[in-house]
């Protein structure tokens, strides 16, 4: 799962923010009154942003549903059973990632100036999923916003990989 | 009471109320203007002036003001108001100098004295929230980078009024520098005792008052509210400031079913509240208070324009951002009618009236169009992908 700031709004809610895969920022504003709404930013304008939808109570649960919440769970417990020990362990420890030495985003979402995709080294030797430990482990326990464009460059990003598989088949297992 | 003519005259000035908030609620622009101008109406020296109502609208009034300040606490979290002082303290201080100063220097130009010029400059200083947040999700500025920062703005003046009130009502019950000095202190020690139960007792009192019956919930609610309200009145705090107390007291469940339920209840009688300040305002004063209202206005609306922009331009946020940010600070509405109508009641100044209401009379309405305005969509050069 990409990181996700929560943003409060004092009287209103709270904002949830994260950027998508292909770079785009999204936000969903949660209303106490059940309202959400979602809005998209200008990819070169933060300050510019578009409300997409408003949803009711009803209307999320609709969107929810559609967009898969039911079918993550099936889906985990599948691939756990198929790659054994993926998803509990492959996840979660940070450690390991840093101890193999392996160049991760261990717990910081970075990106390299123009580089559209994971700062994951697993991406210069794409497999179907991730081995445990693996840099897409520790991509999901981000905590905070990237640093600024440009500040530093990551090594596997030079490669230009159109797509991290191995990230987007960890953030499917993990859900 | 004086049967028929009362409902008939308490019924017309309602159905005139019903009229207002349908305009306003078709234009999208908010009814306190409306509520303001119907009351100069029909108050004294007005049109049509009422006979047997007012004694029963003027106790509605009171209840409204209540209701208003409670339901504001109410949409605060005690960790809402610790997180917003501790991030944004220094943009609120700078909000405060900016916004009050010139309320202030007014009433002194104005040879008011020093206890009016004060409450004038609470006057000039404080945004309506209310319009505010509703202009936000109006223009669907919600998701947009500045408004956390907006809304952070508007809990510190909220915050600044709490602690504002009760000085300004000592000072305005006035007496011997010892007396002001002892019921300050007092003051400042009811504020902090309910902050102090609320942040360690508030979830126990909102279980106990709470309760799956609307009505049981809603009176037991009440209650508290008008007894801290009544109490803090009692030791010369204003009522209006146990109310906002009493509000932030309450948390969790308790509090999200008591937003719903007191919304139509606090709706009519905050209406009430804004008719009643109408009356009490004679309409013959307005042509001569005008002119310094209009300067105040534009003041006003450059002010809080310099306010947003600085504090937006702190947080790094782009131009437009900045604009926004202004501009949605601009309007002013319920808060300062109600720090005026406190002046008011307490014999201040009788111009302070008839400036508040035209002050808020041209905010309430050129904010929102303002904020309008100035966010029109530059043309893109590339729609939203989806």
């Amino acid at each position: 799962m990409a990181v996700v700031t929560e943003i409060p709004l004092p009287g209103i809610g709270v904002r949830y923010e994260f950027v998508t895969l292909d770079g785009d920022r999204m936000a969903v504003v949660h209303h106490r009154s059940g309202v959400r709404e979602l809005v998209l930013f200008e990819r070169d304008d933060p300050d510019t942003s578009h409300d997409l939808v408003r949803l009711g109570t009803e209307d999320s649960r609709t969107l929810a549903e559609l967009l898969g919440v039911s079918q993550v769970a099936k889906e985990l417990s599948e691939l756990e059973q198929h790659v054994e020990g993926l998803a509990s362990t492959g996840c979660r420890s940070r450690r390991r990632a840093r101890s193999t030495g392996e160049r991760s985003a261990t717990h910081r979402r970075e990106r390299g100036p123009g580089c559209r995709s994971w700062p994951c080294s697993a991406a210069t030797r794409p497999t179907r999923l991730p081995a445990p430990g693996s840099p897409c482990a520790g991509a999901t326990r981000s905590s905070s916003w990237g640093r600024p464009a440009g500040s530093r460059s990551w090594p596997s990003c030079s490669v230009r990989p159109e797509r991290c598989t191995a990230r987007r088949s960890c953030s499917s297992s993990a859900g | 009471m004086h049967g028929s003519a009362f409902l008939l005259e308490l019924g017309g000035v309602i159905l005139l109320l019903a009229v207002l908030a349908r305009v306003a609620q078709r234009f999208g622009f908010s009814p306190i203007p409306l509520y303001l101008l119907a009351g100069l109406a029909f108050g004294q020296g007005g049109i049509v002036p009422l006979v047997t109502a007012d004694r029963f609208i003027a106790a509605g009034a009171e209840i409204g003001l209540i209701l208003l300040l409670f339901s504001l606490g109410l949409e605060y979290s005690a960790r809402e108001l610790v997180d917003a002082v501790r991030t944004s303290s220094r943009v609120g201080a700078m909000d405060l100098l900016l916004n009050s100063t010139p309320g202030f220097v007014a009433g002194v130009v104005l040879g008011w004295g020093v206890v009016p010029a004060i409450f004038l400059g609470g006057v000039t200083y404080i945004s309506s929230s209310g319009v505010i947040a509703r202009t936000l999700d109006d223009l669907g500025w919600m998701g947009n980078r500045e408004t956390p920062l907006i809304l952070a703005v508007l809990v510190i003046e909220d915050l600044v009024m709490a602690g504002f009130l009760p000085f300004a009502t000592v000072l305005l019950v006035g007496g011997s520098a010892g007396r002001v000095v002892v019921s300050i202190v007092l003051a400042a020690l009811v504020v902090v005792t309910i902050l102090t139960v609320a942040a360690r007792y508030g979830p126990a009192i909102s279980r106990a008052v709470f309760s799956d019956s609307d009505e049981a919930l809603l009176f037991g609610i009440l209650a508290v509210l008008l007894l801290t309200a009544g109490a803090t009145e009692a030791l010369n705090v204003s009522a209006a400031v146990g109310a906002f107390l009493a509000g932030i007291v309450f948390s969790g469940p308790a509090a999200d079913r008591a937003r719903s339920l007191l919304v139509p209840l606090r709706s009519v009688f905050a209406g009430t509240f804004f008719l009643f300040f109408g009356f009490e305002v004679d309409p013959g004063t307005i042509p001569a208070a005008f002119p310094a209202a209009l300067v105040l206005a534009i003041v006003g609306v450059a002010t809080k324009v310099g306010t947003g922009w600085i504090a937006a331009r702190r947080a790094g946020i782009g131009r437009r951002g900045r604009v926004r940010a202004g501009v949605a600070l601009i309007a002013r509405g319920e808060f300062s009618i109600v720090i005026a109508g406190i002046a008011v009641a307490g014999g201040a100044e009788p111009d302070l009236g008839p400036l508040a209401a035209c002050y808020v009379l041209l905010l309430a309405v050129c904010g929102p169009l303002l904020a309008r305005i100035a966010d029109r969509p530059a043309p893109r050069s590339a729609s939203p992908r989806s």
